[in-house]
């Protein structure tokens, strides 16, 4: 697109000032005397595909909820699209995307009947260079539901409907689109078609905020994971960023004269040529693990739903260098 | 065009759909079947048992009331129940993440509940009204009658159905409502005149919608001789829109608030904890 058509088109969508989609500061959420969220921070840039992961009950959904303006937060500052969600209007709803966990209304709706319906809500809100809604043959055929275009919502399978939820989500061709625990309960193959769906969104620059508690899901779809645990952001940054910081030590083991031996380092290159030097031929049975991403989030999740760990020390796993 | 009306009109094709569904899903189409058989059948027995000094039959005394019951019962009880299951099943979080919605939610819910009642009244009416003898043979200024007395019921049925929608937490408590529904169908003069009540009793039924919706839709279906079995002798049309305009009023006012206390409450941890209880109860 060239920028002189870009500009024709500004004055009737009003575009960000920057390319920060959300903006999330200290956020704090309180449920009668318990804290739920002690103060959440991170960001969100245009096109970003940033997965929010944590175990069941990490506030996740409370987190989502919040902005997207569904649910009043205790404290904190949140911008959602420029607006703060608390006081968004008809016309920052109409740039959203929402799919909510367990959609089971509109049973005897039909697919492209209730797409075309909803879809219409968003007509008021189309401009040059946002058209609104999506063509509905297109849509359906982009989420895969063609064959199912005249099927009353009700008798989808489970991933059928799944996709359907997207589609409702993206009808109004949202810039930035909410998704809580898009894929639980998918089988694989559902799952993987899913996540080419939200990656092709993604290139087609809108901003992407998904939460799960699966781990390999996060590291599949993520340009950026936030970890969520004990109501805070312990971890944010790209899976190998991550990886990284998760498997700075590393485990060597080995056996000397038949003897096995175990040592946790930093350096497992230096730690290994040392000992090489030192004993030469007697070392046998050679190994160097370097803890995964998934041994140490499920370290974590083991650990805080135990109750054992507080949101300091999990975000001590990451080290400091990831806040 | 605004985009609240944008969204009116698009709850108003809304409304047409689900009638178009409503009488097309197997289900919901019993439910109406049912519901008629359920008024015809006392209608058939005491089709022509004399009404003492009226000048007409049981069954012709009943045939108009029990059009009015259903008018009220659809407005207030469906209203309700759609309300409260739509709150579970994510049909009102579903509208409230579009622009303007509520709005056309709303508006779609008032169409469908409109002409559910509408067909739910015509249904045991086409039947009944070859049972009975002397129903709906008054001419022009008898239907004049159900011209006001039908668009009022349903003002001041509907948004009293859409307060109790809003404020109980789930459809099965709109289930145990009904029992007192019964009672007060009882006490509003559906089945027998309320003349035949004990007076404080009669004064309780008078106090609601049920009693003056039968009241009215016996004003207009039924011979004007038949009015010697209503109290005081008279069809009472002032004191119909008077009752019945009250209610809407007191429904108009409540209900836009509640609703939006309602809706903005709504949320998708409210929905799952619901849905976690309905769970529950089930296994």
């Amino acid at each position: 697109m060239t920028t002189a058509h870009a500009l024709s088109g500004a004055g009737s969508s009003p575009p960000s000032d920057s390319d920060t989609v959300i903006e999330v500061r200290d956020l704090r959420m309180r449920y009668r005397s318990q804290d739920v969220l002690k103060g959440v921070g991170f960001t969100a840039r245009r096109g970003e595909v940033v997965v929010l992961l944590g175990p069941n009950g990490a506030g996740k959904t409370t987190t989502i909820e919040v902005l997207e303006g569904f649910r009043m937060r205790s404290a904190g500052d949140v911008t959602v699209l420029g607006t703060d969600p608390a006081r968004g209007d008809e016309r920052w709803r109409a740039r959203l995307g929402i799919v909510l966990q367990s959609w089971r209304d509109h049973g005897k709706w039909r697919v492209r009947e209730l797409l075309a319906h909803l879809g219409s809500y968003y007509a008021p809100y189309s401009t040059t260079l946002v058209r609104r809604p999506w063509d509905v043959d297109e849509l359906i055929a982009a989420v895969g539901l063609t064959e199912q275009a005249d099927k009353r919502v009700g008798t989808l399978s489970g991933g059928q409907r799944r996709r359907f939820d997207v589609a409702v989500g993206i009808v109004g061709r949202p810039e930035l689109l909410f998704l809580d625990e898009p894929t639980a309960g998918l089988d694989p193959e559902a799952r993987s078609e899913f996540h080419g769906l939200v990656r092709g969104l993604a290139d087609e620059n809108t901003t992407v905020l998904l939460t799960t508690h699966d781990l390999a899901e996060a590291e599949k779809l993520a340009d950026r994971i936030l970890i969520l645990a004990g109501g805070r952001i312990v971890a944010d940054g790209a899976a190998e960023e991550l990886s990284r910081q998760a498997s700075a030590e590393a485990t060597v083991r080995w056996t000397r004269d038949g003897q096995p031996f175990e040592e946790a380092t930093a350096e497992p290159t230096r730690f290994v040529r040392r000992l090489f030097e030192e004993h030469g031929e007697t070392i046998g049975g050679l190994e160097v693990r370097r803890a995964s991403l998934e041994d140490t989030y499920l370290t974590m999740v083991r650990e805080l739903e135990a109750g054992s760990v507080p949101g300091e020390r999990a975000a001590h796993t990451f080290g400091e260098e990831s806040r | 065009m605004s985009p609240v009306w944008y969204a009116a009109k698009a709850g108003v094709r809304r409304g047409w759909t689900e009638l178009r569904q409503t009488f097309t899903t197997g289900q919901d189409v019993f439910g109406y079947a049912l519901w008629t058989v359920l008024l015809i059948v006392p209608l058939f027995l005491v089709r022509d048992d004399p009404l003492k000094g009226a000048g007409i039959s049981a069954g012709a005394f009943m045939l108009p009331s029990m059009l009015g019951m259903t008018l009220a019962f659809t407005g207030m009880m469906t209203t309700a129940q759609l309300l409260a299951t739509e709150r579970e099943d994510g049909t009102l979080l579903r509208a409230k993440a579009v622009p303007h919605g509520m709005v056309g939610h709303l508006v779609g819910k008032i169409i469908m509940v409109s002409g559910t009642a509408l067909v739910s009244m015509a249904l045991p009416f086409a039947v009944g009204v070859f049972l009975v003898d002397g129903v709906a043979r008054q001419g022009g200024g008898a239907l004049l009658t159900l011209v006001w007395v039908v668009p009022l019921g349903l003002l001041a049925t509907l948004p009293m159905g859409a307060v109790i929608g809003s404020l109980v937490d789930s459809p099965r408590t709109i289930g145990l409502l009904m029992l007192p529904v019964m009672g007060l169908v009882v006490i509003s003069g559906i089945y027998f005149p309320l003349s035949k009540l004990p007076e404080w009793l009669q004064t309780v039924g008078q106090i609601f919608p049920v009693y003056w919706l039968g009241l009215g839709l016996r004003a207009a279906l039924l011979p004007a001789e038949a009015v010697a079995a209503e109290l005081g002798e008279s069809w009472r049309h002032l004191e119909t829109a008077g009752v019945l305009g009250a209610w809407a009023v007191a429904g108009l006012l409540l209900a836009p608030s509640v609703l939006r206390r309602m809706a903005r409450r709504e949320s998708g941890a409210a929905m799952a904890e619901r849905h976690r209880k309905a769970m529950q109860r089930v296994g």
